[in-house]
């Protein structure tokens, strides 16, 4: 067992994946000796070489593209694009291609690749370097979308994300990249791609987040419990495909739903979990669905990030809002 | 033309009549080899002209004609070897024809059937690409795992002039360049981007010359000569397998038909161009090359004419009498196992079509 951060964990899981699997490829902007801009593929160079790990011109649409290409000849290519905002010129590919390679070919062929990217906010960045697109890409059949919360469920999420024989599009939280450390153990044990994981029981109400969000909502939480308001803390981990079972059955016992995520509000994923809830489970709620998220308007500069991003305060509110209502 | 000059050779053998006026290359030595080739423009044309009248009647979804282009992808197809990749673009029936698609697959995929998709060969081959020259990155990705594990095959992709325009394709040159991927792209340079002139989409005096750009070999080729089409691709290749690299090929056509059955190039250009491209097309040359050596004769071309027609007419009829997928299918094959949100999903959709 050893501490990691996420960042680690991440390491962790791309050198065990490499080593179990010769198929598995890296390649990115500068993921080679210099092992990324925020070193998730450390030490990986020296350790596999240029054919295994290998830097890219800079062309993200195509560092997709040819993943692609690699994927349909048998490899498992893990792309990393630098950072979010540079992330969008991948959708083509992702949408036109990836996605659909195996529907198209009715199973001839079939696009196994990871497209990892640094997502959200926090880390005072330039401007393009903060977005948090996970609804942009869950809204794409054929797609998996992942953002772990934690450095033992980022190891575990992305060794599943890389044997999927699937597409998935890994979104990692910068700002958690080193935020805190935990205990992973580097057995090889992938984690589930199709469920949430409850992190707090709880009976009054239920949030659910993912990815840094979750820091957040286990916050409030804790604050909650002061006030003999027990909450149960859901990371979504997997928003594609959702594991709606584990959220529709916290809300039949809790009656509240809070969803808290980074991305602006209209059209986030947090619209379809509500949505998800009202279908499945709305006799069961006491008090309208409650949404802390970013506000649709631009990911602001650094130097006012801060009041951009939900913070416990918000999801207090939310909370107190919600069990005011009954 | 404006733009400066570039070091850039055109490869012709026959002219438009069918004269030689290049080196014949080993292969078109052969009367047999040139025969085959004949035979695959002709039965691409047949196949054009079928589907064409099946989208009239109602009976094909929009198709994208090859017509006057045949000679790309065949010649491009033809220097091939069978466990080469071909990525396609949307014109390219010809070349898919040659490596063993079934006229019956293409009927399928242009009614809108996914399974004209899963050809039963060559199995690897890329489904063509309706999105413009955005397979181009996929061709380098092939290569390359061609070049990771050491092996002597390539990658051969099509696309048009319109998607030399495309940041895909001038990212996937640069790519193929640095990597010296064994991926070799083939331009079938139409002259026409739907209603948007060769001239309209670069300034560049030839499409060729933006491998100078990749730093990587370029050339042009009379594209309505299929000798001259697969000789240059041939050696393309060669040099691909042997390390040296992709190669950029413009291949310099016309388009005769319209872009798509949706189309109507009348609004645009006019007959008389048509008209004149037509003295150039690549059956013509080819069959009076032929004729003049004593290859080929009237009764030759009506027996070829009539075999190519019954096996279009046959694999149409074959293709009218499949019934559609079960709407399942669609949910089927949306991943390797579907997620359970997607089989409520399928469920319930079964349920109202009332039948899987």
């Amino acid at each position: 067992m050893t501490e990691l951060s996420l960042v680690q964990a991440i390491n962790g899981a791309l050198k065990r994946a490499m080593d179990e699997d010769a198929r598995v490829l890296i390649l990115g902007e500068d993921v080679g000796i210099d092992g990324g801009v925020f070193r998730a593929t450390e030490g990986l160079f020296s350790a596999f070489g240029e054919r295994r790990v290998i830097d890219t011109p800079i062309s993200e649409a195509s560092i997709a593209g040819v993943s692609i290409g690699l994927a349909a000849q048998g490899f498992r290519p893990v792309a990393e694009i630098q950072f979010t905002g540079f992330a969008y010129t991948c959708i083509d590919q992702m949408i036109n291609h990836a996605s659909r390679l195996r529907s198209r070919t009715r199973g001839r062929l079939s696009c196994p690749m990871v497209l990892r990217a640094p997502a959200g906010g926090g880390i005072k960045a330039v401007e393009h370097h903060s977005e948090s697109p996970e609804a942009m890409f869950a809204h794409i059949p054929g797609l998996k979308v992942v953002m772990p919360s934690s450095p033992a469920r980022a190891y575990g999420l992305l060794l599943s994300a890389i044997r999927d024989p699937d597409p998935v599009v890994f979104l990692e939280p910068t700002r958690l990249y080193r935020a805190a450390r935990e205990e992973v153990t580097d057995d090889g044990a992938g984690l589930p791609l199709d469920r949430c994981f409850a992190l707090r029981a709880g009976s009054n109400l239920t949030i659910v987040a993912w990815g840094a969000m979750i820091k957040e909502a286990l916050e409030a939480a804790e604050q909650l419990a002061a006030e003999n308001i027990d909450a149960e803390v859901i990371d979504v981990a997997t928003l594609k495909p959702l594991d709606s079972k584990t959220i529709l059955a916290s809300v039949m016992r809790t009656g509240r739903l809070i969803i808290v995520h980074e991305a602006p509000m209209t059209c986030g994923y947090g619209g379809e979990i509500a949505a998800r809830v009202c279908e499945g489970a709305l006799t069961s709620l006491l008090a309208p669905i409650e949404r802390v998220t970013g506000y649709d308007t631009m990911m602001p500069y650094l130097r006012t990030e801060a009041g951009y991003m939900p913070k416990v305060a918000r999801i207090l509110g939310a909370a107190h809002r919600a069990m005011a209502y009954a | 033309m404006p733009g400066p000059e570039m070091p850039v050779s055109l490869t012709r053998v026959l002219d438009s009549d069918g004269k030689v006026v290049g080196a014949l290359p080993e292969f078109a030595r052969d009367p047999a080899s040139l025969l085959k080739l004949y035979r695959a423009l002709v039965l691409t044309r047949s196949f054009d002209t079928k589907a064409v009248a099946l989208q009239r009647t109602g009976r094909l979804g929009t198709y994208a004609s090859s017509l006057g282009q045949e000679a790309v992808a065949v010649g491009a197809a033809a220097a091939m070897q069978a466990d080469d990749v071909f990525i396609p673009s949307f014109r390219d029936h010809g070349g898919q024809l040659w490596r063993g698609v079934t006229l019956k697959e293409l009927f399928l995929y242009w009614s809108g059937d996914e399974r004209g998709n899963d050809f039963g060969r060559p199995r690897e081959d890329f489904p063509n690409c309706v999105p413009v020259g955005s397979h181009a990155p996929h061709a380098v990705g092939v290569a390359l795992a061609f070049k990771l594990r050491g092996e002597t095959r390539a990658a051969v992709c099509i696309f048009g002039d319109g998607a030399t325009s495309k940041g895909d394709v001038a990212e996937a040159l640069n790519m193929a360049g640095v990597w010296r991927a064994p991926a070799i792209f083939v331009i079938n340079n139409n002259a026409w981007a739907i209603s948007v002139r060769r001239e309209k989409q670069s300034a560049a005096r030839t499409l060729a010359q933006k491998a100078v750009a990749a730093g990587i070999a370029g050339e042009q080729v009379d594209g309505n000569d299929v000798i001259a089409v697969r000789a240059v691709v041939e050696q393309a290749l060669a040099r691909a397998r042997q390390g040296h690299g992709p190669t950029l090929v413009e291949a310099v056509t016309y388009r005769l038909c319209d872009h798509t059955t949706a189309d109507d190039a009348s609004r645009y250009r006019d007959d008389a161009e048509v008209s004149r491209h037509w003295l150039a097309e690549p059956l013509l040359r080819l069959r009076n090359f032929l004729t003049r050596f004593g290859y080929w004769d009237k009764a030759r071309e009506e027996t070829l004419l009539r075999e190519c027609s019954a096996m279009v007419e046959s694999a149409a009829e074959d293709y009218l009498a499949t019934p559609p997928q079960p709407l399942s299918a669609n949910f089927d094959f949306a991943y390797a196992s579907a997620p359970a949100e997607l089989l409520e999903q399928r469920e319930a959709a079964i349920a109202l079509a009332g039948t899987p």
